[in-house]
């Protein structure tokens, strides 16, 4: 390879829902030059080590990505993740117009770098990935969004709905005004593949711009190299649908090295 | 997929976490995806003093089965040490009483 590769990776603070500060994990590529930005929003369980791992995985291949830590209102900076992870959890969760405002925030990071192309993604898993399709519908100057194995997008049970969590996700399909990836495992029992198709079912009638890749002999969080869950051939292809899309949407500047 | 779904079990005891003993009159137990586990879905349990505020837990995450098992062994442990340990003159312990 005849390219520089480097990354500088770090907790950097940012400002988020009602200009609350907090931190998130910042990570760019180490050589000059201006890159898209994305923004990578975490599950449930917390700012996880993987969760910085896919961070520096999108720097790595040209992106600005970040990751803002959305339970930071709940402690110090120096408490671990999972300990507020299961604080927030106890008390039923965040309010999804908190989250969409911390990823509003974390864009809003992005775009006031030197380095930014002024282009911006959004990716998410589990319920990330329930927050990423919010996002594309609710939150404006989304370039490309990617919903990995969101659950809970078409909700079934009307009693999952509440005062945090108001809106079945695809009731706002309407509004989605970017592009679409949805990445599913086909043995997923949150979403199921027949909410898969539900789900793309409203995109297609509605004439969104999106693109659904299911996966056999995979389910919830195929990504994911710390669990058992984990399946390398289809995590692969997932990620290089991943970054094709990034690529051409956002117009990564070092789109050679995706995929590899 | 992730859920914010708890069951709370109000409890009177003490647990033993990062600044040794603490008091502790709740579990918060919840089936969902782990923070450190490998599995895809564990049993969780954190174990907190909610009266203090609850900023405080001891954690752990269990497979379904190995769950079930624990259960299993916590009511043999309550049944067969109750009655190690019924004192004479005080009310039998909460066992199972074969009928004659």
């Amino acid at each position: 390879m005849s390219f520089y590769q480097g990354l500088q990776a770090e907790t950097v603070p940012f400002r988020g829902h009602n200009g609350d500060q907090g931190e998130a994990y910042y990570a760019r590529p180490a050589r000059s030059g201006k890159f898209p930005g994305v923004v990578v929003i975490h599950h449930i369980p917390g700012w996880c080590e993987w969760t910085t791992e896919v961070v520096r995985k999108l720097a790595h291949h040209g992106y600005a990505a970040i990751s803002p830590h959305l339970y930071f209102r709940e402690g110090n900076p120096d408490e671990a993740p999972d300990d507020l992870g299961a604080r927030i959890r106890a008390a039923g969760g965040v309010a999804d117009a908190q989250i969409m405002g911390d990823v509003a925030g974390a864009m809003a990071y992005l775009r006031a770098q030197p380095n930014a192309t002024g282009k911006i993604g959004v990716i998410g898993f589990c319920s990330g990935g329930r927050h990423t399709y919010l996002a594309a519908c609710t939150v404006p100057g989304i370039d490309a969004a990617v919903d990995c194995w969101g659950g809970n997008v078409v909700v079934d049970d009307p009693k999952l709905l509440n005062a945090k969590r108001p809106v079945a996700p695809i009731d706002l399909t309407e509004k989605m005004t970017c592009p679409l990836l949805g990445i599913f495992g086909n043995d997923d029992a949150n979403p199921t593949a027949d909410q898969v198709n539900r789900t793309e079912a409203v995109l297609k009638k509605l004439g969104k711009n999106y693109e659904f890749h299911r996966y056999d002999g995979a389910g919830h969080a195929f990504f994911n190299t710390l669990r058992d869950a984990y399946r390398p051939e289809q995590a692969i292809d997932g990620w290089r649908k991943v970054f094709d899309f990034f690529n051409r949407n956002l117009a990564a500047s070092a789109s050679s090295i995706a995929a590899e | 997929m992730c859920s914010y779904i708890v069951e709370k079990a109000a409890l009177v005891g003490s647990a033993k976490g990062r600044k040794g003993w603490m008091k502790i009159d709740t579990a918060n137990v919840y089936f969902d995806h782990p923070y450190h586990s490998t599995l895809d879905h564990v049993l969780a349990i954190d174990f907190t003093n909610e009266a203090e505020g609850g900023r405080d837990r001891v954690a752990v995450e269990l497979s379904a089965d190995s769950a079930r098992a624990l259960i299993d062994r916590i009511l043999a442990a309550l049944a067969s040490g109750e009655a190690a340990h019924a004192m004479p003159g005080l009310p039998a312990p909460a066992v199972p009483v074969a009928a004659e």
